[in-house]
């Protein structure tokens, strides 16, 4: 790649033609302030506290949307520079509501952080309270829009990213809002609770709907039994809220912290993932097999689910009939797990600490009542169960190791990977590899499904039968392949969608921030999880087998239809 | 063939005082007087007067008659059209038009040389065959059977015409731009979205000569290889909508549009954009968003519009006035055009005289001229004996004048070393009565709601300049509100994102350098002019 | 509730422009009068773009209305030309005279007072709008009796 030297603050860099202002800036260790800026997004350029002085031109420039050129002289931190910075910085601050230590961002709030790089003392200007409706209509996603700095990075992702369009800018001038058209509020408006906004904000505006006091209530309430299970993308994710580095690995550290925490039993959504796998892999050979609708569309993630529902209605009959391994971990803990604990569902309290804000949406569906009961009463994002462990003083990265309870607590590599893009599809493939061809793969990783590009296809010779798979990471690649299936140009037999980049390790109830540079660390862990596992194919899981051997029967039996099966809902994307 | 003609000006503000209806009864009565025949009664732009009423002109005679009323028509008809008369009392003799006889010799004509509004109202805007005889659509003949595209732009270049949009840019060079890129599909972009307060000069031009903007942009287009033309028009302004519509449709029907114009191989068509109220979409990438159908926010520069405009593709962003000019300067060519003006910047340049002004109007003037000449000469000074205060030159976003500048060459080059620039022209006259710190929360006031809001130095700089204002004028302010305010301009003017947070603290700064002395005794509670709340606060105590 | 099939029949005659939403909602509010919930889910649905755009839209321009407004819409300039002919002076007579602030309806549903952005009428200053109808040369006295007009006669000038 062509190579260009700039000069910042009087020392020479190098960088790839094309790279920003500052992009360059930080190769030269400089950290230029920033707050509408994201990496995951292209530059709106709107908080102006990016500016830099570039010789030979009166206007300061932004940083974050100004592309470096061979020769040219920044200069970043001038008085002009300093002032300028500070004046958008009191403007800023002078109209937001300073409530830091009731605010769910206190201790990672962009806002604060370059308040304080800015050596803010003082805010000139007379305080002026920004007014906003706290939202919360919807079950996933609460909006604060008070203290919304109108950085659009949330618009943003539910446009690009996700394709959604639930948020929008409305009004203009001073009185410039981020909202819900008609201000009716995410719950009622067809916003598919993927959370990916709440990634992306830089501050308290936007919060996932809070569960920890329901699970406070219940650990105390000696007459219930608290189950948690942990999603496979929470084990390399909840250490950075700790911090630790982006990437660290914490599975037996995080069992330790949730049996401290008081949870009559620590098990692993991996367990109910491996399950999954069985009974979708089935799913997809009986299609095949038998002629029915085909491609198969994967069904664990409910960010994805809601979108299909709102946007797709006509293609559900695509989608796998199995619930989210979240919902077969509850279902089952309400059935076979309370049979093996002589214990009864009423009694049964099932929490899942998830990477995810739609699975709170989920959990709350009436469908999924398999037992009678509700199968998941209590869903944490990862870094609400990071706040539940602080509450009571743990710190996580000096725990020691514990391991999961048996069975629930039982798994492989192929169900650890399900937290990444790819992986549902690379585990469901190990699977129906060796059932269709009786015979052992010759290497378990199939990397042709891993990555990070929006859209990735592939073709698996299962013994001259040929699947073609396609994986889809992020809505609006989705919505893409969907287009194609809509237009009968998709000639693919299974297909995976994560509502989230990178999958579930990005997903909207993880640790923030979240980029495309530490969703490849988490990504990296959990393979690297995978090859620490003896056994990584859903198939061999010893638990699994036994699951159906006392209790299920086979794949796809009557029995699995009602506890693990689901089923869907024609939504539209305007209420009529 | 009718014997006379009578033109009527018809613009909004002679409409606002009654033109439509004097027309029908113009009409109606000649009519029962049995002249339907001999005289055509024909509705034309601005004649350049204001403020007197409903204006008309009666040809071949060019007699002027100001302040019309309904009980004037059958008076207007008895006695000077058929009886030969001139009714005296209504008659004006300070014409605007040089062309106007009558032994004027008024300064208003005097120093005004007409190029871009040699047609206005002279000719009936609605007549193609009208502006044809005036010369109409020779330029694009000329161009395209007897120039090359290159030709066409070189003749542009060397006429150094500057863009009138208000920034002054170099025409030829920004074309140059656009022709360089090598695009099948390249866009003409007519900017008529005058928004700024004070200018209605490019209402004028549509409204009195919408053929000369056609033909411009057919111009345009054959230099850069463009054969779409957009004109966006402001949604207010309902006639030239119509007029232009018109407009196009008589070119189209005379294959002046369309396809192979003047049996050469080049095509060109045009269609009208409507704006919505957004005083930011006069800015031109503003603009774009627009007609690609979004909120008029900026966009992000580089790329800029002549690589990356309309629908991504090369786009040319001119003002009405630049492209009026356009067929001029084809035609007599560009020595001719840089004899006008001076030589940074030549030609002529259309002046809206608004504010506290005795003859209030639309003028083309060299540049180069004197704000005295324009305010006294032209403008007839201030009325009611009052002192002059200030000028503000180019709208809401212009520099201040005052006093001092009173004799200053105006040109491109000598303005900006007054900290001023001429912006879209508009020239706006505030005498000694007005209190200022009153008058630049006016101006304030404009951007807080003319914000697109993107950026937080212009969304919240303007809204926090205004309540320091208001502060002031209410006898709340600080001592350190003075340092706070040009603190927050100097950084809007540098750091905000797109021309209207950069430009909007210009005349706040303007009116701190020059009457610094009535911000302070604001804070100090006194007005000199006594207008402002501080004022009526006081009143209130006393 | 409206008839709301009139707005399919102006998306359909703008099927040749591209990128038409302001237009279409120019037209349909000339139609309905503003452009609510229920008539912008419509367009949204028709057009195939996401409500939320379309109404970041109509919040954007001032011509676009998303609330029902009164019969007549008083619009004043208040901008530094028409300022410095005394458009405060006028601008408080009418308030007055209606008893409303900037952007409030009376209670009949008369009368809506907003401000507007600078006409190009400022040789004319100070200059208000009323529906469509320009007045110039106002003075307080003058912009009542325009109003009291149009009270009197309950329809519009035009
Ligand atoms: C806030 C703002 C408003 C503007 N309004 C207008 C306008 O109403 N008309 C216009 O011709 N140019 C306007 N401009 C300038 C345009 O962006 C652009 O420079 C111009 O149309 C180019 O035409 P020209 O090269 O013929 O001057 C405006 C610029 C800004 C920043
Ligand atoms: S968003 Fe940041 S600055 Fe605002 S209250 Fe929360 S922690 Fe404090
Ligand atoms: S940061 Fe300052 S203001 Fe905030 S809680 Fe601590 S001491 Fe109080
Ligand atoms: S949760 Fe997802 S769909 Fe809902 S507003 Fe946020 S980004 Fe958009
Ligand atoms: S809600 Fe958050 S992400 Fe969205 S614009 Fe406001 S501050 Fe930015
Ligand atoms: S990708 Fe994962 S985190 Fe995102 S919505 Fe789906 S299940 Fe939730
Ligand atoms: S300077 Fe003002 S108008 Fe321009 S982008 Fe910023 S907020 Fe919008
Ligand atoms: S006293 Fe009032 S009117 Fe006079 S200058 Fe001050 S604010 Fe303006
Ligand atoms: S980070 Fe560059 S303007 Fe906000
Ligand atoms: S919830 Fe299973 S990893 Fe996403
Ligand atoms: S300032 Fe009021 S019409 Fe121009």
């Amino acid at each position: 790649m062509e190579q260009i030297t700039l000069k910042i603050d009087g020392r020479p860099v190098t960088v790839p033609a094309g790279s920003t202002v500052l992009e360059a800036a930080e190769k030269a260790q400089i950290t230029i302030p920033r707050l509408c800026y994201h990496p995951d997004l292209p530059p709106v350029s709107a908080c102006r506290l990016c500016v830099v002085e570039i010789k030979g031109d009166r206007l300061l420039r932004t940083a974050c949307s100004w592309k470096a050129s061979e020769g040219m002289e920044v200069t970043t931190s001038s008085r002009v520079v300093r002032e300028s910075r500070k004046i958008a910085m009191e403007l800023l601050l002078s109209r937001h509501p300073m409530r830091c230590t009731e605010c769910v961002r206190n201790g990672s709030c962009e806002l604060r952080t370059v308040a304080d790089q800015l050596g803010i003392r003082e805010i000139r200007f007379a305080y002026n309270e920004r007014k906003g409706f706290l939202d919360t209509s919807s079950l996933a996603v609460v909006r604060d829009p008070g203290k919304c700095i109108l950085c659009r990075r949330c618009v943003q992702t539910c446009t690009m990213v996700q394709s959604v369009s639930a948020l929008g800018m409305e009004n203009r001038g001073y009185d410039v809002w981020v909202d819900t058209p008609f201000g009716k509020g995410l719950g009622d408006v067809a916003c598919v609770a993927c959370g990916q906004c709440i990634d992306r904000c830089p501050v308290g505006a936007l919060y996932e709907n809070s569960h920890i006091q329901r699970v406070w209530d219940a650990l105390d309430n000696p007459n219930l039994h608290v189950v948690v299970q942990t999603a496979p993308a929470v084990r390399v994710a909840i250490g950075e809220e700790f911090g630790m580095p982006a990437g660290s690995l914490v599975t037996d550290k995080m069992v330790t912290a949730l049996r401290r925490m008081g949870f009559d039993k620590v098990f692993d959504t991996d367990f109910t993932a491996d399950l999954t796998i069985m009974e979708e892999g089935y799913e997809l050979l009986g299609r095949i097999k038998n002629g029915g609708t085909l491609p198969l569309l994967t069904s664990c993630s409910p960010g994805w689910i809601n979108f299909i529902e709102h946007f797709y209605p006509q293609l559900l009959p695509h989608v796998s009939s199995c619930k989210s391994p979240q919902q077969m971990f509850g279902a089952l803990a309400k059935t076979y797990y309370a049979e093996k604990a002589g214990l009864q569902a009423k009694d049964i309290y099932v929490v899942s600490v998830m990477p995810c804000t739609a699975k709170k949406y989920e959990s709350d569906r009436a469908e999924m009542n398999s037992s009678g009961f509700q199968d998941v009463d209590a869903v944490l994002t990862t870094r609400e169960a990071a706040t539940m462990m602080k509450q009571i003083g743990i710190n996580l990265a000096e725990l020691p190791e514990e391991e999961y309870d048996a069975p629930l607590g039982i798994s492989t590599g192929a169900a650890v990977i399900f937290g990444n893009t790819g992986g549902v599809m690379e585990a469901a493939l190990r699977t129906v590899y060796e059932v269709v061809t009786k015979k052992p793969l010759d290497t378990v990783e199939i990397t042709a499904v891993r990555g990070m590009e929006g859209v990735r296809e592939a073709e698996i010779d299962l013994d001259g039968l040929k699947v073609r798979a396609a994986v889809a990471n992020g809505l609006a690649n989705a919505r893409k392949l969907m287009e194609k299936i809509v237009s009968g140009e998709a000639n693919y037999h299974f297909i995976e969608i994560m509502a989230c980049p990178g999958g579930c390790i990005g997903g909207g109830g993880q640790p923030v921030p979240t980029s495309l540079d530490i969703r490849k660390k988490r990504a990296d862990a959990l393979y690297r999880a995978d090859r620490g596992l003896k056994i990584r194919k859903s198939h061999e899981n010893p638990a699994i087998l036994k699951l159906y051997e006392e209790f299920l029967g086979e794949p796809n039996s009557h029995k699995a239809h009602d506890l693990l099966h689901t089923h869907y809902t024609a939504k539209t994307v305007y209420s009529e | 063939m009718h014997r006379i003609h009578i033109l009527i000006a018809m613009d909004a503000h002679t409409i606002s005082q009654g033109a439509r209806s004097i027309k029908d009864a113009m009409t109606r009565e000649l009519a029962l007087a049995g002249l339907a025949n001999e005289v055509r009664v024909v509705e034309t732009g601005s004649l350049g007067i204001y403020d007197k009423g409903v204006v008309l002109v009666v040809f071949p005679d060019a007699v002027y008659y100001v302040g019309v009323k309904m009980e004037d028509v059958t008076e207007i008809i008895s006695e000077h059209l058929i009886k030969g008369r001139i009714v005296e009392r209504l008659q004006y003799l300070d014409m605007p038009s040089g062309e106007a006889k009558a032994g004027d010799k008024s300064a208003r004509v005097s120093k005004q040389i007409r190029v871009v509004l040699k047609n206005a109202g002279i000719i009936d805007p609605e007549s193609i065959e009208e502006y044809i005889a005036n010369d109409g659509y020779e330029a694009l003949g000329k161009a395209l059977t007897e120039m090359t595209p290159e030709q066409v732009m070189e003749e542009v270049k060397a006429s150094a015409m500057q863009g009138r949009g208000g920034a002054f840019f170099p025409t030829g060079i920004k074309w140059g731009f656009a022709a360089r890129e090598k695009s099948e599909e390249k866009y003409i972009i007519c900017n008529a979205d005058e928004g700024e307060p004070g200018t209605f000069k490019d209402r004028l031009i549509l409204e009195g000569d919408p053929h000369a903007v056609i033909e411009g942009m057919a111009l345009a287009g054959y230099a850069v290889g463009a054969h779409q033309g957009y004109v966006y028009i402001r949604g207010e302004y309902h006639m030239s909508i119509a007029r232009m519509q018109r407009a196009i449709e008589q070119a189209r029907q005379q294959g002046l549009l369309g396809k192979n114009i003047f049996s050469s191989s080049f095509s060109f068509d045009l269609d009208i954009r409507e704006g919505a109220g957004a005083y930011i979409c006069g800015e031109e990438t503003a603009l774009i968003e627009s007609i690609e159908g979004k909120r008029g926010e900026p966009r992000n520069k580089p790329p800029f519009p002549p690589s990356v405009g309309l629908w991504g593709k090369p786009t040319i962003v001119n003002n009405v006035e630049t492209l009026a000019n356009v067929p001029q300067i084809i035609l007599k060519g560009a020595k001719w055009y840089r004899s006008l003006g001076t030589e940074n910047s030549p030609g002529t340049k259309v002046f809206t005289m608004v504010g506290n002004i005795n003859n209030p109007g639309l003028i083309e003037v060299p540049m180069g001229i004197t704000l005295r000449e324009i305010i006294y000469d032209i403008g007839h000074g201030i009325p009611e004996g009052k002192g002059f205060l200030l000028a503000q030159l180019g709208g809401t976003t212009g520099g201040i004048l005052t006093r001092e500048h009173l004799d200053l060459p105006l040109a491109v080059d000598t303005l900006r070393n007054a900290g001023a620039g001429m912006g879209s022209g508009a020239l706006l006259v505030v005498d000694d009565s007005q209190c200022l710190v009153d008058l630049v929360k006016t101006f304030v006031e404009f951007f807080v709601h003319e914000s697109c809001g993107i950026c937080t130095l212009c969304r919240e700089g303007n809204g926090r300049l205004l309540e320091l204002l208001e502060r002031m004028t209410e006898g709340k302010g600080a001592a350190e509100d003075l340092h706070l305010m040009e603190e927050l301009a100097n950084a809007m003017m540098r750091g905000a994102f797109c021309g209207l947070g950069q430009a909007a603290p210009i005349p706040v700064l303007g009116c701190l350098r020059y009457f610094r002395e009535e911000f302070e005794q604001h804070l100090q509670g006194t007005c000199r002019a006594g207008k402002c709340e501080l004022h009526a606060a006081n009143e209130a105590a006393a | 509730m409206h008839d709301l099939n009139k707005i399919d029949e102006i998306i359909q005659a703008y099927a040749d422009t591209r990128t038409p939403l302001i237009y279409v909602l120019k037209d349909v509010q000339k139609e309905y009068g503003l452009l609510s919930d229920e008539i912008l889910t419509r367009v949204a649905q028709k057009i195939n773009i996401p409500l939320s755009e379309i109404y970041g839209v109509a919040t954007f321009y001032s011509l676009f209305t998303t609330t029902a407004k009164g019969k007549h819409i008083v619009r004043c300039c208040n901008n530094a030309p028409c300022h410095v002919k005394g458009s405060k002076a006028v601008l408080d007579h009418i308030k007055s005279y209606l008893g409303l602030e900037m952007g409030e309806t009376t209670p009949d549903g008369t009368f809506t007072l907003e401000f507007t952005s600078c006409l190009g009428l400022c040789a004319v200053a100070p200059v208000m709008m009323v529906d469509n109808e320009v007045y110039g040369n106002l003075t307080p006295e003058k912009a009542v009796a325009i109003l009291k007009d149009y009270k009197m006669k309950g329809t519009s000038h035009a």
